[in-house]
């Protein structure tokens, strides 16, 4: 596969490593972590894939350390895969460190993706942790001089069954050593990656770990304030500290840098090169001002965007660059010929941006002919293959180690410094920790994109969907790819010429209605402008989700309004299964009442309430939301309330962790659909801060969120990081649908754009 | 000219010397005292993820002049607590386990440390307004009100 180059450069890592196993660990992990790992000597890891060393060390004290090619961005995978590890070893969970994200000791797992830390990067895991416990127990059977099926394993002691006196522990039959054991590897790097050595896999009925609640490892660390948990803190004595300066608007490029404007700033300099300008300084406050202070002169180019007040015709008029038709079965032009009664609909979604909590930190140094960047990406893997394309240094003289960034929802403004901070390192010769201001994570990060999608069904007599067409069009999902392996994919790179190539891709809403007739597909139009654009698109959390579901949702409630049927019964008509019985939960923790969507009483009352709800999937994750809001009539206001939410993603690992990730996506999720838009003229984005950037505040939060998990040990997991966004903004329209009779088909629901539309 | 500015923080004297007395105190904590905490956030006092106490009153350190914290106390996070002798609120942020990157974390407990001095058992409403403006990206929200009405009850 295409990846092959990634792999060759993981293997060659092995020559870096040796021998500073140690050395690495106390570097990337939180002390907490690390003083687990390093309590035994970690052994040199090969980065073999068939390996099961390159996976899973076990040490002299009889503890393990898993080495992870995903990273965790706060919702407890790492806790998780401990968890699956500890589980097929028969060790108890705290005796199982996890490293993550750093290139020179973890395979590339494809790093935070698609929700697959769990689904996919724990089956490798699993598959490792259960050939170890196989290996030890063949080691164990050699040393007791007894067959392995008279053996039993308890806590990482192994014993004779009927004479437990004989016994030998983990640490002592393999600590510190390698197991040279083979796998069988399906030949992929990334996300795929699996490998399977043929031990039996516990039977989920025998689980004592997976569905327990242990606690997250980064708590502490954080709530501690304790040093080396985040990339903003990463410091290498005699470092400069670097800022960016950025085009004022887009398309502009520097003409002329007054390097002598910032003269009277203590060890300021610029640092440029094709267009790209930096300032560094040894202290970081004169690092901002020089960056505040330095003149540029700027090239003063055309208008490069939409008006921002036609956005919406914009996307309809422009040409389609590509169209996928995702699912056409039956005939749905003859089904909708022959409806009782056909609905059509258009709805619309903004840009939206990753807006971190802080912009993006990374910092990078060159020493003994190595180029090391620590980064808060989400793909370390892909960075350091993206900092030696963009250096033109060969892969192996890369390393690149995941630390905590300010935020972690996609392809956010890390993947830019990272290679920022390695090009500065590189061309300055010290150390760099390079830290974005405010604008560089709102008006400079990669946007989700903005888009509009058209539904259209029918209806027969008996109130059942029979014809469904859903067309969405809207600015690609990847403009960039969600990963900085290319130049291409960065803004230095752009900002140095490299070429870019827009990706195409959208997607279709996800659910299982049973419809007979059916066309779903998506339409991709151009970047309004093709390079160093702040209106550029990337993945941000849960990619093209809650717009498609927004409007997917929405639309089957005004199909369940036109078969005067209650939304929860008009769904249940048309699901089955888990997806019918994640409906029936979430509507039963709800106190769902049974009647047609709209106001009932007093709907002239100044605020109203109503209650609405959403069903989506998520490949393979089924969530309900049902909400209950408060609508304002006079000022526009809309509160999210109250939510009930089922959630089903197969096998849960640990109930305590996916409730709280849940319940941040809810929230976050309120937050997109009740107020983010990226605002932008003819010429630049003006969203820069928290202020033209709003996101939702406290006062604002739900009172209540109730979560249903619905476990199912026997199926393997499928992801829970962002399947919840999804159904929030279809479940909140819906619901001011039933307070107000009005149904909203624009996100976000910000009072502004509301005020006036319930009088 | 190299001003020197005398602080407390955390319990520890320093004397500094800054190129810029107007440079804010985030900077002074950060780069010249290599303290992890608190964090640079926006830089304009509309998140609160630099947030210290500042003689007992939560302040943004962010846009806080060196120049006007001349001998003052400052309390940071680091401060408030240790895994040993955590603050209630730092206990109840574990417990909760309410981060999700938690790089928000000094403006939500510093100011919620700041509230319960003034009020100790303060009601949901209270304690939404009281915490109001700040920022928290990955819509932790639930688990911070959660964790505030813990501490509180364990005062």
């Amino acid at each position: 596969m295409k990846n092959i180059d990634m792999l060759r450069t993981d293997l060659t890592r092995r020559g870096i490593l040796k021998g500073s196993g140690a050395l690495v660990i106390s570097f990337t992990a939180p002390a907490s972590i690390a003083a687990a790992a390093t309590a035994a000597t970690a052994p040199p890891k090969p980065l073999d894939p068939t390996q099961l060393d390159s996976y899973l060390a076990i040490h002299r004290d009889g503890s393990a350390t898993v080495f992870f090619g995903k990273i965790d961005g706060g919702q407890g995978t790492d806790v998780g895969i401990a968890q699956i590890v500890a589980e097929e070893l028969d060790l108890p969970v705290d005796k199982v460190a996890v490293v993550m994200g750093d290139t020179a000791t973890t395979i590339n797992q494809g790093g935070a993706s698609g929700s697959f830390g769990i689904t996919w990067g724990g089956k490798p895991m699993r598959h490792a942790g259960a050939q170890a416990r196989q290996a030890l127990l063949e080691l164990a059977s050699k040393r007791l001089k007894t067959p392995v099926e008279k053996l039993v394993v308890s806590d990482g002691v192994i014993s004779v069954i009927d004479a437990p006196s004989k016994k030998v522990t983990y640490g002592q039959l393999v600590g510190g050593k390698f197991f040279n054991v083979s796998m069988k590897w399906n030949g992929k790097i990334g996300n795929d990656l699996d490998v399977d050595g043929g031990a039996p896999l516990k039977k989920p009925a025998d689980y004592k770990i997976v569905g327990k609640t242990p606690k997250r490892r980064d708590v502490k660390p954080k709530v501690f304030a304790q040093p080396a948990t985040y990339v903003t803190d990463m410091r290498i004595p005699g470092m400069l500290h670097a800022r960016v300066i950025r085009p004022p608007v887009a398309d502009a490029t520097p003409t002329a840098v007054d390097e002598s404007s910032i003269k009277n700033i203590p060890g300021a300099k610029v640092v440029q090169k094709d267009g790209y300008i930096a300032v560094v300084a040894p202290k970081e406050w004169n690092a901002v001002r020089a960056a505040q202070q330095l003149k540029v002169s700027w090239t003063q180019p055309a208008p490069a965007f939409p008006d921002p007040a036609q956005l919406y015709d914009y996307i309809r008029k422009a040409s389609v660059r590509q169209r996928k038709v995702e699912k056409n079965t039956g005939s749905v032009d003859q089904a909708m010929a022959g409806a009782a009664k056909v609905v059509e609909a258009d709805y619309e979604w903004p840009f939206q941006s990753h807006a971190s909590m802080g912009s993006a930190a990374a910092v990078a140094e060159m020493k003994d002919g190595v180029l090391t960047v620590w980064t808060g990406s989400q793909k370390p893997h892909y960075a350091r293959d993206g900092v030696a394309a963009l250096l033109k240094l060969p892969p192996e003289k890369v390393r690149a180690i995941w630390l905590t960034g300010p935020g972690s929802y996609g392809r956010n403004d890390a993947g830019d410094a990272a290679l920022e901070a390695a090009f500065l390192a590189h061309a300055t010769g010290k150390p760099v920790r390079i830290q974005g201001m405010r604008p560089e994570g709102i008006t400079w990060d990669t946007k989700g994109p903005a888009s509009v999608h058209h539904a259209k069904a029918g209806l027969d007599a008996s109130g059942k969907i029979i014809a469904y067409q859903f067309e969405s069009k809207g600015f690609s999902r990847l403009d960039l790819d969600s990963n900085e392996s290319n130049p291409a994919y960065s803004l230095i790179g752009q900002q140095w010429g490299v070429p870019l190539k827009p990706l195409d891709s959208f997607g279709t809403p996800d659910e299982a209605y049973n419809v007979p007739n059916r066309l779903m597909a998506w339409e991709t139009i151009a970047p309004p402008l093709d390079r160093v654009s702040p209106l550029r698109t990337s993945h941000l959390r849960d990619p093209v989700g809650p717009q498609i579901h927004f409007a997917s949702e929405s639309f089957i409630d005004e199909l369940a309004l036109a078969a005067k049927t209650d939304p929860v019964e008009f769904r249940l008509k048309h699901l089955s299964g888990r997806d019918a019985a994640a409906v029936k939960a979430a509507a039963e923790k709800f106190g769902w009442e049974t009647r047609v969507a709209g106001p009932k009483g007093d709907s002239k009352a100044d605020v109203v309430t109503g209650r609405g709800i959403a069903y989506a999937k998520r490949l393979g994750t089924i969530v309900v939301v049902a909400a209950e809001v408060e609508v304002d009539r006079r000022t526009g206001k809309v509160r999210a309330k109250r939510y009930a939410v089922a959630h089903d993603c197969g096998c849960v690992v640990n109930p305590a962790l996916l409730h709280n990730t849940i319940e941040g996506n809810i929230v976050q999720a309120t937050s997109r659909s009740l107020w983010e838009e990226v605002r932008f003229d003819r010429q630049k984005v003006t969203s820069v801060d928290w202020v033209t950037y709003p996101i939702l505040d406290i006062t604002e939060a739900p009172e209540k969120i109730e979560i249903v998990l619905l476990d199912h040990p026997e199926i393997p997991p499928t992801g829970a990081g962002e399947p919840s966004s999804r159904p929030v903004a279809g479940a909140i329209a819906n619901a001011i649908f039933d307070a107000t009779g009005v149904r909203i088909r624009r996100a976000p629901f910000r009072p502004d754009a509301l005020k006036g539309s319930f009088a | 000219m190299a001003t020197q500015i005398h602080l407390v923080v955390d319990g520890k004297s320093h004397t500094l010397s800054v190129d810029d007395p107007n440079m804010p105190l985030l900077y002074a904590l950060r780069d010249e005292l290599g303290m992890s905490n608190p964090h640079f956030g926006c830089g304009l006092a509309q998140c609160g993820a630099c947030t210290v106490h500042v003689n007992g009153q939560a302040t943004r350190s962010c846009v806080t002049p060196l120049s006007a914290v001349k001998g003052a106390k400052v309390t940071t996070l680091a401060g408030l607590g240790t895994p040993e002798h955590p603050h209630p609120l730092q206990a109840a942020y574990v417990e909760e386990q309410v981060p999700q990157c938690g790089y928000c974390i000094n403006g939500w407990i510093m100011t919620a440390a700041a509230l319960l001095k003034e009020n100790p058992h303060p009601t949901d409403e209270q304690i939404r307004k009281g915490l109001s403006g700040l920022k928290c990206r990955c819509g932790t929200h639930m688990a911070i009100i959660r964790a505030v009405k813990r501490a509180a009850s364990m005062a």
